[in-house]
């Protein structure tokens, strides 16, 4: 047990360093830098003199060799500091710390609701039991794959916000402006885990210990929900893992159509505005998150079938 | 005339009965509103300005720094322009200078002397006093922030001190003329921070807290991404003579919400949940024409949506080609894409510009010309209808921002345009960044953009070689008169000089204008006395709400 969560945690290491230092010298790869973006006025076409451009990268370190910027990075992140934001001349950790609440929050509940409905759809689906409409239902997560988030989102606001008045379309304050994004993030959440579920569901009924359970005079629905259904929860739950890094580039969508704050908008904005503090904290932080809860995914699979031995 | 329906405070029950309710309802509203006889009764009656309230106004953009020493973005401007003050303002019908923090001043001849005279009595929000040594110490600072503030050091190019001559009285000293530095204390970037503000390092500055002015309202609090929210400034009684009012602002606070989605913003006003909104889109503008609404729109000051020509490309550097291209555009066509708060270019400058002179004699369209000046040069239409000479066709790229959603559908006619001449334009939408990477290509024929500020003195700084960072068109004619320019204080003298240049600018296709960008705001019928300043800006000292 000591040797795979060392392994896991090595493991991890790893993949944190990958996705900083492929970012770092991603963001290099892009046109123009922090410097000249801030000193044309971050919005408008200004040329700007090259020695006031050159005096403004000094100030920032952006005129070093690369590599000696990317090791000052690097060294900040092992003394715990991210460094400061070149657009806003905020400190990156207060920045993401203030932003990564909301986030959490709206990520977090996306997946609650996406899963209850995915697997409430799955099971509703597999439970149909006339072919016609079970093939009709089964195409629902299909289309809602392919609906665009900001798309499920722009016609929620319309309606509900806007027609409807019922909730807020902007800010983060309070339950009621939670209930749209996370009905919109969760949406292609809820899709995937349906199609996934209700697949696997129907693998498994074909299985013979279903057949067992049936003659041995259980009734159908409790062979359903208590056998089939929890062995065909493997898969989905993996597949849940994953989206965990689907749910973070989905808050970008989210958080923009519905204004409200969050890693998805400091991450765009820092983008725009080639922060490279910035994108480097939001990268570590989102690669965090993902390597954490893929880790209790791996964690969480022997409870769910005691054949799989966390020590091997 | 207020439509009530769908206020977000109200909770029911989506019912199409309802709804089909809340419709006859607000229609019926509308016909009262319309129909009664009494419109001017009551509107006189509501005239009366009214104070408290809250507005919410929903803004694009997320303003990042609120330094407006710094940062140039028009949400940040739109939020400090409340909460500083400057010691000049501008009329914005007029373009004359008023009395604000300075009730008076005096410019030497050559304009590298400014005195000005401080009014008595302004405090800063943080309760220090305005003095002669906090005007110095900004303007000092600004200097040597440099880099950081690069584009308000253009203000102040030249710059040689400035000395408080008593607790009141303030001079400005420059090494070499600078008539447009009246103007520029007009404007946001150079107004007065306080001493605490100044002090900071330029990264703090940034910070919600230290944005500390002696405006009507002082910032509560900025959360990024979401709001700002600026209060009412108790005892403030120091407005431009530019405003309507003496006393403290009517609004009791003002909100901004961060909404980037130009369609949320418009559902947003229209549904009740904002007041107002910045960054109308051409396509919503139609809806605001009706049910009470109302359009607020200005073109920015200074030099309109032009195709700049670079030197060093192929084909643009050729005055035959770029004369061809002046005369042959028909700008009046451009109305069919733009909506009724953006016009199609008429000088080189945007009639809002103090200065301007209507240029349209010389940019009538004249396609017949334009197609005779490439034919005796030698450009020959091809096959593909393409004019090519020496076998090489007659394509050029333009470069602009694809934010800017205007841009694309004016180019689109342009290019449309050329194409009947025999010239191919390539039309390269790009986002900021690479936008100004791609400026920098000397191969690139045509930038395309605009230039905000309302003085004369953008012209040198957009088309003089001396001022540039990147080669010019130019000639020897044109450097001299922005050099006369900028040494002439006397502004009807100065005006003149500044109507020459525009003729020649357009003479010599140096510069080939298209049309004018312009802000576009909307507000629900409550709100009253929105305005914007010269630099077209929100003003919301004299706003207040009907309701």
């Amino acid at each position: 047990m000591t040797g795979y969560a060392l392994r896991r945690v090595g493991q991890a290491i790893l993949v944190l360093w990958a996705a900083y230092t492929l970012t770092f010298f991603a963001v290099f790869l892009l046109p123009s830098d922090a410097a000249e973006i801030m000193a044309a006025g971050s919005d408008s076409t200004n040329s700007v003199d090259p020695a006031t451009l050159a005096e403004f990268r000094a100030r920032y370190g952006l005129d070093q060799p690369l590599h000696l910027q990317y090791l000052r990075a690097l060294g900040g992140v092992f003394r715990g500091d991210l460094g400061t934001s070149i657009h806003t001349g905020r400190p990156v950790a207060r920045m993401l710390g203030e932003a990564i609440g909301p986030t959490v929050t709206l990520a977090a509940l996306g997946m609650l609701v996406g899963v209850l409905l995915g697997a409430a759809l799955a099971v509703a689906i597999t439970l149909v039991p006339r072919r016609g409409p079970r093939h009709l239902l089964a195409t629902v997560p299909a289309v809602g794959i392919s609906v665009p988030t900001f798309c499920v989102g722009l016609v929620l606001l319309q309606v509900v916000s806007f027609q409807w008045g019922l909730l807020p379309a902007f800010g983060s304050s309070g339950f009621e402006s939670l209930v749209l994004p996370v009905l919109a993030l969760s949406l292609p959440v809820a899709a995937l885990i349906a199609q996934l579920l209700s697949k696997s569901i129907e693998a498994e009924r074909s299985a013979e210990y279903a057949d067992i359970a049936l003659a041995k005079g259980l009734s159908r629905l409790r062979v359903h929900l208590a056998h089939v259904v929890r062995n065909a929860l493997l898969p989905a739950f993996t597949m849940a893992g994953l989206l965990a890094g689907e749910l973070f580039g989905g808050s970008i969508v989210v958080e923009t159509v519905f204004s409200r704050a969050g890693l998805g908008r400091v991450a765009l904005s820092a983008v725009q505005a080639r922060d490279l503090p910035v994108i480097l904290g939001v990268v570590t932080v989102g690669a965090c998150v993902f390597i954490v809860v893929n880790l209790a995914v791996d964690l969480l699979y022997p409870l769910l079938d005691p054949r799989i031995a966390v020590a091997r | 005339m207020r439509v009530t329906a769908s206020r977000p405070g109200q909770r029911r029950r989506p019912s199409t009965l309802a709804r089909a309710g809340v419709g006859l309802a607000a229609a019926a509203t509308l016909l009262v509103a319309c129909s009664s006889g009494d419109g001017a009764a009551s509107s006189s009656a509501s005239d009366t300005p009214r104070r408290g309230g809250a507005l919410k106004i929903g803004v694009a953009g997320d303003p990042g720094c609120l330094d407006p020493q710094q940062n140039g973005n028009a949400s940040s401007i739109n939020i400090s322009r409340q909460v500083v003050d400057s010691l000049t303002d501008l009329d914005p019908q007029t373009g004359a200078t008023a009395p604000w923090l300075a009730t008076s001043w005096t410019v030497n001849p050559d304009a590298t002397q400014f005195t000005f005279t401080l009014r008595d009595g302004v405090t800063f929000s943080d309760g220090s006093p305005l003095t002669a040594e906090v005007v110095k110490k900004n303007f000092d600072t600004v200097v040597t922030l440099g880099a950081a503030t690069s584009l308000v050091t253009g203000y102040l190019a030249g710059y040689q001190g400035t000395t408080a001559l008593d607790a009141h009285t303030v001079r400005v000293d420059f090494k070499q003329p600078n008539a447009g530095f009246l103007q520029a204390t007009s404007v946001v970037q150079l107004g007065i921070l306080s001493a605490g503000t100044v002090a900071k390092s330029a990264a703090e500055r940034c910070q919600a807290g230290n944005l500390v002015g002696t405006g009507p309202f002082v910032l509560e609090s900025y959360t990024a991404n979401q709001s700002a929210l600026l209060n009412r400034r108790a005892g403030y009684a120091w407005p431009s003579e530019v405003s309507r009012h003496r006393d403290e602002a009517y609004l009791d606070s003002v909100e901004f919400d961060i909404v980037s989605e130009a369609s949320v913003r418009t559902g947003a006003l229209q549904s009740g949940q904002l007041d107002a909104v910045t960054d109308v889109q051409p396509d919503d503008e139609a809806s605001f024409g009706s049910g009470g609404f109302s359009l607020l729109a200005r073109a920015n000051p200074g030099v309109v949506n032009t195709l700049f020509p670079k030197p060093t490309s192929a084909f643009a550097a050729d005055p035959v080609i770029r004369k061809a291209i002046q005369t042959g555009l028909d700008r009046s066509q451009l109305t069919a894409v733009l909506s009724g708060s953006y016009q199609p270019a008429t000088s080189v400058l945007a009639k809002t510009t103090p200065g301007y002179k209507d240029e349209q004699p010389a940019l009538k369209s004249d396609p017949a010309a334009a197609g005779k000046l490439l034919d005796d040069a030698g450009w020959a239409k091809g096959g593909d209808g393409i004019r090519a000479k020496d076998g090489r066709r007659l394509s050029l790229d333009v470069v602009f921002i694809s934010s800017v959603v205007t841009n694309q559908s004016v180019l689109a006619v342009v290019q449309q345009q050329l194409k009947d001449l025999g010239i191919e334009l390539k039309l390269r939408p790009l986002a900021v960044a690479d936008y100004l990477k791609a400026a920098q290509d000397p191969t690139v024929n045509f930038t395309f953009g605009n230039f905000t500020r309302p003085d004369l003195d953008i012209l040198r700084s957009a088309f003089s070689s001396a001022a540039a960072t990147s080669p010019k068109l130019t000639d020897d004619a044109l450097e001299q008169l922005y050099v006369r320019a900028r040494s002439t204080a006397d502004a009807t003298a100065r005006a003149a000089i500044g109507a020459e240049i525009q003729d020649r600018l357009i003479a010599g296709a140096y510069a080939i204008p298209v049309y004018e960008l312009s802000q576009v705001a909307a507000h629900s019928g409550a709100v009253r006395g929105l305005r914007f300043e010269s630099s077209s800006r929100l003003v919301f000292y004299d706003t207040w709400l009907d309701r």
